[in-house]
């Protein structure tokens, strides 16, 4: 085992392992372009992918991605259509997890793209959903990825693009309508955050090798739970290490 | 292409661009606009990469109705940022768009009916700040949105109109429905006798499309599948230097305004390290009749 891994090799490893063996998943950009190239190669050998841009395959592209729109994305895919029709199947339930990518999550993990500040006189204006929000709304469960900091661990999201478990009330996303299940995890760099089955709140569920509890609360903008038996995360093997360098050999997304 | 964007793209157009997401971005048409000093634009789309920031740098938008504005591989759009948070080089008026959204008003447009239901963005902020956008029930109403002009590349396309484009066609199809009229740029001006051979493939009616622009490369630093890979380096450099206001004069000055036209523009590339080499042309599908 080597302990020679960046953080974001952490992120994929981990975020390879949300995916499940069968699960169609809706993939988005960056770390999870990787993190499905690698469960795909490894544990989840019929993990479909599913891009907006209108794409479905079932194993990951064999060349660097800088996009899902990069053309060897779409040699050997399963489907190169229209996005309305990759929307279709999501909005039918039959997206089972889904990657967003986010600037700021809160405790009941609502995500903000949007706005920082007031959206009339924004102090940062972000690049918005894309896809997002329909994900965070339609897709059966799904994930984000984010640099543990404060200011992106905030206590509430100023702006919700993408809804979590909203106010963290019981039953929030069933009584406004919300098809899907809501966020499962949120992986950062220092640990992974889940949530109660029935939603909710986020807790810590596991630390990454090298942190400590007390690192992830001191970086997180509210006084978050821990779970009872707080564990290590497990780093990542080789055989992970192996996929991700395949998949991304100049660490673009992972050695940047 | 000139001449197509001071016929068709007049100040204060609505325009729908970079309908196909990532690849396919008519950045020829978009600087070309820039060049002649287009004002007033409400652009149109899904996530832009890149190109939206710029002619928001350059100050000729008014408006945009989209769902995403930045840099796909690098991260935000330093313009769209000065533009909404201090009104640089103008204020910025926008609606926000969720992918799916976007599509459904695009929809919605080429159906002729004012709006369009869905199950998505239910819970999000968006529908705060988009007035096209209700809940109504436990749907949301989409209102459509009818661009002026919808301007996409393609591989190749005929002159009298008929365009193939393939790979993913992101929301390409209802943006050109929904557009009062199309200009198309293509890598290849072909006969019609092969646009004609294969009429799965194109993507409006002809009738839709007021001009054809034969443009090599007019999608560069986006990829267009069997013909260009996408310049990763090219947004990384845009990404550095529009970090600043005066970076970005810097580099519209060097990439757009001091550039005759595209010809001169891929003068100073290597495009032939883009150059698509390996070929994987699909099966031919038979239309045989008799």
């Amino acid at each position: 085992m080597t302990t020679d891994y960046t953080p974001q090799e952490l992120m994929v490893a981990v975020a390879s392992r949300e995916i499940r063996d069968g699960d169609t998943v809706f993939v988005g950009m960056r770390l999870p372009v990787l993190a499905y190239a690698v469960a795909q190669s490894s544990h989840a050998p019929s993990a479909r992918g599913l891009f907006e841009v209108g794409l479905m395959r079932s194993r990951p592209a064999e060349k660097f991605l800088g996009t899902m729109g990069d053309p060897p994305n779409v040699v050997g895919a399963l489907w190169a259509t229209r996005m309305s029709n990759a929307m279709a199947l999501m909005a039918q339930g039959h997206v089972d997890l889904g990657f967003i990518g986010g600037a700021e999550v809160d405790r009941f993990g609502n995500l903000n793209t949007s706005y920082v500040g007031d959206p009339q006189k924004p102090k940062v204006k972000l690049p918005g959903s894309g896809g997002g929000a329909d994900i965070a709304i339609l897709s059966r469960r799904w994930v984000t990825l984010m640099s543990h900091e404060r200011r992106r661990l905030v206590d509430r999201v100023s702006f919700v693009t993408s809804p979590g478990y909203g106010d963290g009330s019981p039953g929030w996303r069933r009584r406004n309508g919300l098809l899907g299940g809501g966020p499962s995890a949120i992986v950062t760099t220092l640990g992974v955050l889940r949530f109660p089955d029935d939603g909710g709140e986020a807790f810590l569920a596991t630390v990454h090798p090298g942190h400590t509890v007390e690192d992830v609360l001191a970086e997180t903008g509210w006084p978050l739970q821990v779970a009872d038996h707080v564990s290590e995360t497990s780093a990542p093997t080789d055989s992970e290490l192996t996929a991700i360098r395949h998949f991304d050999p100049q660490g673009f997304w992972t050695r940047a | 292409m000139g001449e197509a964007i001071e016929r068709y793209v007049p100040d204060g157009a609505t325009v729908a661009m970079g309908t196909a997401l990532e690849p396919l971005i008519p950045f020829a048409a978009g600087h070309e606009m820039i060049r002649q000093g287009r004002r007033d634009l409400e652009l149109v789309g899904p996530i832009s990469d890149s190109l939206f920031d710029q002619l928001i740098g350059a100050g000729c938008v008014r408006r945009v109705t989209a769902a995403w504005v930045g840099n796909v591989s690098e991260g935000l759009g330093h313009c769209y940022r000065r533009a909404c948070e201090h009104g640089v080089p103008r204020s910025l008026e926008v609606n926000d768009h969720s992918n799916f959204s976007i599509s459904l008003a695009l929809w919605a447009a080429a159906w002729n009916v004012p709006s369009l239901p869905t199950r998505t963005l239910l819970g999000s902020d968006i529908l705060r700040t988009n007035p096209g956008l209700a809940v109504a029930g436990d749907l949301v109403q989409v209102n459509a949105v009818q661009p002026d002009v919808a301007i996409v590349h393609v591989q190749r396309a005929d002159q009298l109109g008929r365009a193939h484009a393939w790979g993913p066609l992101g929301i390409s199809e209802e943006a050109g429905l929904a557009a009062e009229r199309v200009i198309v740029s293509c890598e290849e001006l072909v006969d019609a006798s092969v646009t004609l051979s294969d009429p799965n493939r194109i993507l409006f009616p002809e009738t839709k499309v007021v001009a054809v622009v034969h443009e090599l490369g007019g999608a560069h630093p986006s990829p267009v599948q069997g013909f260009f890979s996408r310049d990763h380096a090219f947004y990384r450099d845009y990404a550095e230097r529009s970090r600043t206001a005066e970076g970005f004069e810097s580099w519209l000055r060097e990439w757009v305004l001091e550039v005759k036209d595209r010809a001169s523009y891929l003068g100073r590339l290597d495009m032939e390290s883009l150059r698509i080499k390996s070929h994987r042309p699909s099966a031919p599908a038979d239309f045989g009749d008799d």
